[in-house]
């Protein structure tokens, strides 16, 4: 009896308990088999797949042949010269260091604006904390391509930004679209939601009076944000970035529309091999390349959590 | 105590707080506005008009890929949101359950995972089995990625529902279907509610996988949006941005509210 400690009291089963059919009584196997298939079929299988890919060979027709071969690694860092030597090209590292970059940017803009406003909101009476809640999710319901659209017209040829800016006496015709400012201001705007909530959810469940010891012993406000309130966050904090890194990392929207065709990231450059480029592997290289950047940052922050936990 | 000596309260974040709220709502605000420009260049306004509200709602395209985003909404949500409650019910009232920490994971896989990389992986699958009915590639992968955000608010549901009232049905000689149709469900009901919005919301929303996935009479509305932004902006785009800004509002709004009200009635 697994579940007999439910709420760390030990519990009777009911001690005249009705004969299950078949279903109930195998509640864990019938419950967890839809789950189990469908993940197995829409994600483990395609996930082995791909990997496998990564190592095959460039088919002659766009696709790939089965088989060994590292080409689409090497690719990353190496072309290949019309002689078979192979000579360093920075173009797809620069891509990848970029996506790392921006990605590593997203998380750290959001969490300087979320924090602040965690703090602020969880602070509040409990009716207007429960309708600022509403207010910060209320855009995250809005399509992600609509709410990057909304920044393609603000910072776009003719849109209020530029016309701002050539108030106080910039050039006209001015815009500030296709570059990497573009594809952030997007980017921060589009998982800022994301990070909010679980900081919020720690931050409210902060217990007040350590605040107050740590001002009773002369802690001033940033001292007691700094040692009390930040490290009390942490879980949020943790789990809010990895919420907002690893779809910044690999984003494909922003990137494409706000960014330009030449200021690639990982994600729309996996997409344009599997799209026009037609190289496969390639793509599923880059794919599992971007994959274990993802699996870095969670053992990170797994072994980060369980340290923590060990401490206190 | 008056609020200035409040240690609690950091000076500064109230205006800061107005900002951020700006923040998130001009960007909407802007697009609203400009769709009813009735100049043809999104910028430059001239004069107020409603014509692109009535060129977008007799757009059949538009129409055709709202239709097609529905359908496969609807029947990712209905499979993502019963997956995710057998799931929920195994691991949170199963007895004896195997593998009960891993097929959680599993079932949270999707959300771990970059979505451009199982879009491709999807793709390659689809490719290699040879399935070529765009409907059922797109309703097969929302249906994956969509489990896990129907399955948080369920699980977190049975999690804080005390199981005494399970118990009590027991007692009472009412068999376990009984019971979870009487008892369990309507309880749960709620974060059943929110599980499913979410998922509609998540599949009506995506962008990557239906963009790898879609074929010729498969077009999601997110994919349509693209393809216009990509042709050069028409003005119609602000109108059915704006029509779709107002949808998505009054819908969260009102699957707020019922959530709002379900955890007020249980706690």
């Amino acid at each position: 009896m697994s579940d007999a400690t439910h709420h760390g009291l030990p519990m009777q089963e009911p001690s005249h308990p009705p004969a299950g059919r078949g279903f109930w009584r195998n509640l864990p196997f019938w419950g967890l088999l839809p789950s189990w298939l469908l993940m197995a079929f829409a994600l483990l299988v395609p996930m082995i797949i791909i990997a496998a890919v990564s190592v095959a060979s460039r088919g002659a027709y766009g696709g790939f042949d089965w088989g060994f071969d590292l080409t689409g690694y090497r690719q990353i860092l190496f072309n290949e010269g019309w002689s078979g030597e192979l000579e360093f090209t920075p173009q797809y590292l620069s891509i990848i260091l970029r996506t790392l970059g921006l990605a590593l940017t997203t998380t750290l803009l959001c969490l300087v604006l979320a924090v602040p406003m965690a703090y602020f909101i969880a602070n509040q009476p409990p009716a207007r904390k429960a309708a600022l809640v509403y207010l910060v999710t209320l855009p995250f319901w809005v399509s992600m391509i609509l709410r990057v659209y909304a920044w393609m017209i603000i910072l776009g040829r003719d849109g209020p930004l530029p016309r701002f800016v050539e108030f106080f006496g910039a050039p006209a015709g001015l815009s500030f679209m296709y570059n990497d400012g573009a594809t952030l201001a997007a980017m921060v705007y589009s998982y800022m939601p994301l990070m909010v909530l679980p900081v919020f959810a720690s931050i409210e469940k902060l217990d007040g009076t350590l605040i107050e010891a740590a001002h009773d012993l002369y802690g001033n406000r940033w001292v007691t944000l700094r040692r009390v309130i930040l490290p009390l966050a942490a879980p949020g904090i943790i789990s809010g970035a990895i919420l907002v890194f690893v779809p910044a990392l690999g984003a494909v929207l922003e990137p494409t529309l706000m960014g330009g065709g030449k200021q690639m990231m990982m994600g729309s450059l996996i997409q344009l091999q599997f799209g026009g480029g037609r190289n496969w592997p390639f793509g599923a290289a880059i794919a599992m390349t971007l994959l274990a950047f993802v699996v870095i940052v969670l053992i990170l922050t797994a072994r980060r959590a369980t340290a923590k936990g060990a401490t206190t | 105590m008056s609020a200035h000596h409040d240690v609690k309260r950091y000076p500064g974040l109230r205006p800061l707080s107005v900002l951020f709220f700006l923040y998130l709502y001009l960007p909407l605000v802007v697009v609203v506005v400009y769709s009813f420009n009735d100049n043809k260049i999104t910028g430059v306004w001239t004069q107020f008009s409603l014509k692109w509200y009535g060129s977008a709602l007799n757009n059949t395209a538009l129409m055709n890929a709202l239709k097609t985003s529905l359908l496969v909404a609807a029947i990712a949500t209905m499979f993502a949101t019963t997956v995710a409650l057998l799931a929920a019910l195994a691991i949170m009232r199963g007895k004896n359950v195997r593998f009960r920490k891993l097929s959680e994971t599993v079932v949270n896989l999707p959300l771990l995972l970059p979505e451009i990389v199982l879009a491709v992986a999807t793709l390659i699958l689809f490719s290699l089995l040879g399935v070529q009915n765009g409907l059922l590639k797109l309703a097969i992968a929302h249906s994956a990625f969509c489990t896990p955000f129907a399955f948080l608010p369920i699980r977190a549901r049975l999690q804080g529902m005390s199981m005494d009232y399970e118990e009590a049905a027991a007692d009472l000689y009412a068999t376990r279907w009984t019971t979870f149709r009487r008892v369990t469900l309507p309880l749960i009901l709620p974060g059943l509610f929110s599980g499913a919005m979410l998922a509609f919301l998540i599949s009506m929303d995506d962008f990557i996988t239906s963009n790898m996935l879609s074929s010729g009479g498969t077009t999601t509305l997110p994919v349509y949006i693209f393809s216009l932004i990509r042709s050069g902006t028409s003005p119609e785009l602000n109108a059915i941005a704006s029509l779709l800004i107002l949808a998505s509002l009054v819908l969260a709004t009102v699957a707020l509210l019922v959530a709002a009200r379900g955890g007020r009635e249980n706690s």
